[in-house]
């Protein structure tokens, strides 16, 4: 019986269509698996199931009735549960304050009855089969019971649909197993589970049916038993390599980054890498298995534990920012809305912010000069504003992240990090910024690009770095790069390293 | 100096207008006002709140706050009675060792604040009150009173041939020199950077905390010269000199248009904001306003400078976003 169902459900933020017409069926008692790569819409999906986007276009059915979620709180009066990856508990409250926020039970006086909150919560918790004490606060408590506190939310509200968005990605192995004790008593007594996950093995271990997502659409659906890894990993990748990934041939020269045994405690263990001047080597993986964390640590941003960073030869100190941009180092981060550029000042300041010191001319430095700076940077990358003092938060998506390479550009850096450099951003600046990364290269500046867009990876990288789970686990040559050879490394199977 | 009017053309213009028409009013209305007496005493009044304003507004400007300012001119005052009393007659070696004292003291604000992470206002609401409690520590009830008269003389000695202390020129050297690095150096960019977006700062190669640090230092210091300054007009030291400044300096600094979120205000504005609060307390005090009337002007000054600006910048926004929508201007032809 089908209890939730989606019907051509559409959304589109801004220039980027997240869903088209995506159909999709949750049945009373089952757990249905989700996979699809990094911005294939899963993410989209789970907000508008939690009232958290609306969409576009498309219904939502609860027992076959139409739906309107304008808020959290409908999904909630509807019985729709999230379960996210990091729960949002309060800490300073107890475990049943938690559970019975905004619903606290009554009595007299409009008082609230600690002694029926508590015995609901042990109550829950029984039927969950885990022991918690409902007063102890929820600071301290492991994410994975924390994920808990928020399944008895759920039940505490009789939810009937339960969304979980990676729920097991920071969890060890015998949490991952409760969590699925859990889960599985929860669908025996009727409830349907959406889970959302990157682990094969844990959507065969725990549903029933899998759907695959690419590019917003939902590609299929199937019975578990019928489908291998192989053939799911076939169509989350399954697409052309468009042609607008003009990595030019260019001669490699001496090494320029080199990164020797590099590791930062609960982030990436052991990593060793080296980009060699006009190369562009590309560093893949899922979200999470700490790729950006290794670009933050070689730029200085984090201190590492142990090894080294040493950009041509010269080695870097540990945490200095500075001395790493001075040394001709440069990274165009992940999120350019909070680390790229500071979105209260003007596109002048933002785009100079890098190279004030070699702007200013006598320990001055003037808005003239910042103006004339950005100019230049800004027609070099064809920036489109409404001048140099415009705030850059009134830019467009695109036309922010030409500013922030415009910033680093300007420093004339001689190795390059960009991290997910066309994130969100529309097709025409995807594929300048292409064109851009590969003339750099071309005119022999070390690249390294996180992208977990595999056309984009395939396309443009002479060499695939692949990190799953902090590690790295697979260097594959240009050649050999194909995108199932990549997604199996990334997804822990692969072999080659 | 189109710059200029623009950079101005905000909240700051309308400190400046609410400045004029007080001077205007009370040039008018209250007998005394127009005297070059009134102003040499405005002067005198505004010269240690105007020293401490500068470095605070770098400060505010980062996002932080100091508020143990006033305790630090304190514990200077009592450390040069006492030193005084020791036998150091020597006035060099007194503003040194007081200047070197608000620097340290400003340095275990900016320890606090950046070796441990913790927020600015509780950090320097704790050092408010340590620091003064040692400045009683030293003095107790006793004031030390017995320097040379020549020293206060000199102290408030007019610029020849006008009214006005010769001690302005000095606030206004160190008011160009601390504008010059807010508005026309990386160092200031840097500030503002701070102040908006810290992790974007991080990201820039920005470090973060080792400039919020010097801030505190130069805080301290600069607290300490209007130590000195307090010191030598009144030609006594006590434990509770300039007690409550601190809020006149904030006051001030906030009214200027500096934001109390961080990363946006300049130092034209709070300097005509301490000009505009010195005017307005002198002039009302001549009036014979009781004193309570003036500390209910002070606080409501307070709470327009902060919802003020925001309204201005919300207009302004506005009218940005219309003058956008007829004119499309780029920066490539194409």
């Amino acid at each position: 019986m089908v209890v939730l169902e989606l019907r051509d459900v559409s959304k589109a933020f801004d220039a980027v269509q997240a869903l088209r017409a995506v159909r999709l069926g949750l049945r009373a008692g089952e757990a249905h698996g989700l996979v699809g790569e990094n911005g294939a819409g899963k993410s989209t999906l789970v907000k508008i199931l939690a009232g958290a986007h609306p969409a576009d276009e498309g219904a939502l059915l609860m027992d076959g009735r139409a739906l309107r979620l304008a808020g959290p709180a409908d999904a909630r009066a509807a019985g729709i549960a999230v379960i996210y990856q990091e729960p949002t508990l309060f800490p300073d409250l107890s475990v049943a304050e938690n559970i019975f926020m905004s619903r606290q039970p009554l009595r007299g006086l409009r008082r609230i009855d600690a002694r029926a909150m508590r015995a609901r919560t042990t109550e829950l918790f029984d039927r969950l089969g885990v022991p918690m004490d409902p007063d102890r606060p929820a600071r301290g408590l492991s994410i994975a019971d924390q994920q808990l506190v928020e399944i008895a939310k759920a039940l505490a509200f009789d939810a009937r649909v339960l969304v979980m968005d990676e729920p097991t990605a920071a969890l060890s192995g015998p949490e991952v197993e409760r969590l699925f004790a859990v889960v599985r008593a929860l669908c025996e007594a009727g409830s349907a589970v959406l889970f959302v996950s990157h682990r094969f093995e844990e959507i065969f271990a725990l549903c029933e049916r899998v759907s695959v997502m690419r590019d917003g659409r939902l590609v299929s659906t199937d019975p578990a038993a019928e489908v291998t890894v192989a053939e799911l990993v076939r169509r989350m990748v399954g697409r052309e390599v468009a042609e607008m990934y003009p990595k030019a041939e260019a001669s490699k020269g001496p090494p320029l980054l080199q990164v020797r045994g590099l590791s930062r405690r609960g982030a990436f263990t052991g990593v060793s890498l080296t980009v060699h001047a006009g190369e562009i080597v590309a560093l893949a993986g899922l979200v999470g298995a700490g790729r950006s964390e290794v670009a933050r640590a070689v730029f200085g941003v984090d201190r590492h534990d142990e090894g080294e960073v040493l950009v041509d030869g010269r080695r870097l100190r540990n945490g200095d920012t500075a001395a790493a941009i001075a040394a001709g180092l440069a990274l165009v981060p992940e999120d350019r809305r909070q680390q790229g550029l500071v979105m209260e000042l003007s596109v002048a300041r933002n785009a100079t912010l890098a190279r004030r010191w070699s702007l200013a001319r006598l320990g001055l430095l003037t808005g003239g000069a910042e103006r004339r700076a950005a100019r230049t940077w800004g027609e070099r990358l064809r920036v489109r504003s409404a001048g140099p003092d415009e705030a850059v938060s009134a830019l467009s998506g695109g036309n922010q992240q030409k500013v922030v390479l415009a910033k680093w550009l300007s420093t004339e850096p001689r190795v390059l990090i960009v991290d997910e450099p066309t994130r969100g951003i529309d097709v025409g600046t995807k594929a300048e910024v292409h064109r851009l990364l590969s003339e750099l290269a071309g005119r022999g500046v070390a690249v390294l690009m996180i992208s977990s867009e595999l056309p984009e990876v395939l396309g443009m990288a002479d060499r695939v770095l692949v990190m799953h789970e902090g590690r790295l686990v697979a260097d594959i040559p240009r050649a050999l790069a194909g995108e199932e050879t990549v997604m199996l490394a990334a997804t822990g199977h692969g072999g080659a390293g | 100096m189109r710059g200029v009017v623009r950079g101005l053309s905000s909240w700051e213009a309308v400190v400046v207008i609410a400045l004029v028409v007080v001077v205007a009013v009370g040039a008018l209305a209250i007998e005394g006002v127009a005297s070059p007496r009134f102003w040499r005493f405005v002067s005198l009044e505004v010269i240690p709140i105007a020293l401490i304003a500068l470095p605070m507004t770098l400060v505010i400007i980062t996002g932080e706050i100091d508020l143990s300012v006033a305790s630090v001119l304190g514990l200077t005052c009592a450390t040069m009675g006492q030193l005084w009393v020791w036998g150091v007659t020597s006035l060099p070696l007194l503003i040194a060792a007081a200047l070197l004292l608000g620097a340290l003291l400003g340095a275990v604000n900016g320890l606090f604040v950046t070796g441990f992470g913790l927020p600015s206002l509780a950090v320097t609401i704790g050092t408010l009150a340590l620091y003064r409690g040692l400045a009683y520590v030293i003095l107790g009830d006793r004031a030390v009173a017995d320097y040379p008269p020549e020293w206060a003389s000199a102290a408030i000695a007019p610029i020849p041939g006008l009214t006005i202390p010769w001690m302005i020129i000095v606030v206004a050297v160190l008011a160009a020199g601390f504008g010059v690095v807010l508005h026309a150096t990386p160092i200031g960019r840097g500030l503002y950077a701070m102040g908006n977006n810290a992790e974007a700062a991080r990201f820039t190669g920005i470090s973060v905390r080792r400039t919020t640090f010097w801030l505190f230092v130069a805080t301290g210091a600069m607290s300490a010269l209007a130590g000195v300054f307090w010191t030598l007009r009144y030609a006594s030291a006590r434990a509770d000199n300039g007690n409550g400044l601190e809020l006149a300096v904030i006051a001030a600094v906030l009214l200027g248009g500096v934001s109390i979120f961080g990363g946006r205000g300049r130092l034209a504005g709070v300097l005509a904001a301490v000009l505009l609060l010195g005017t307005l307390r002198n002039a009302l005090q001549l009036a014979d306003v009781p004193a309570n009337t003036l500390t209910i002007i002070t606080g409501s000054l307070l709470i327009v400078s902060v919802v003020g600006p925001n309204v201005v910048v919300k207009l302004r926004a506005r009218k940005d976003r219309s003058w956008q929508r007829g004119v499309p201007w780029r920066f490539s032809p194409r």
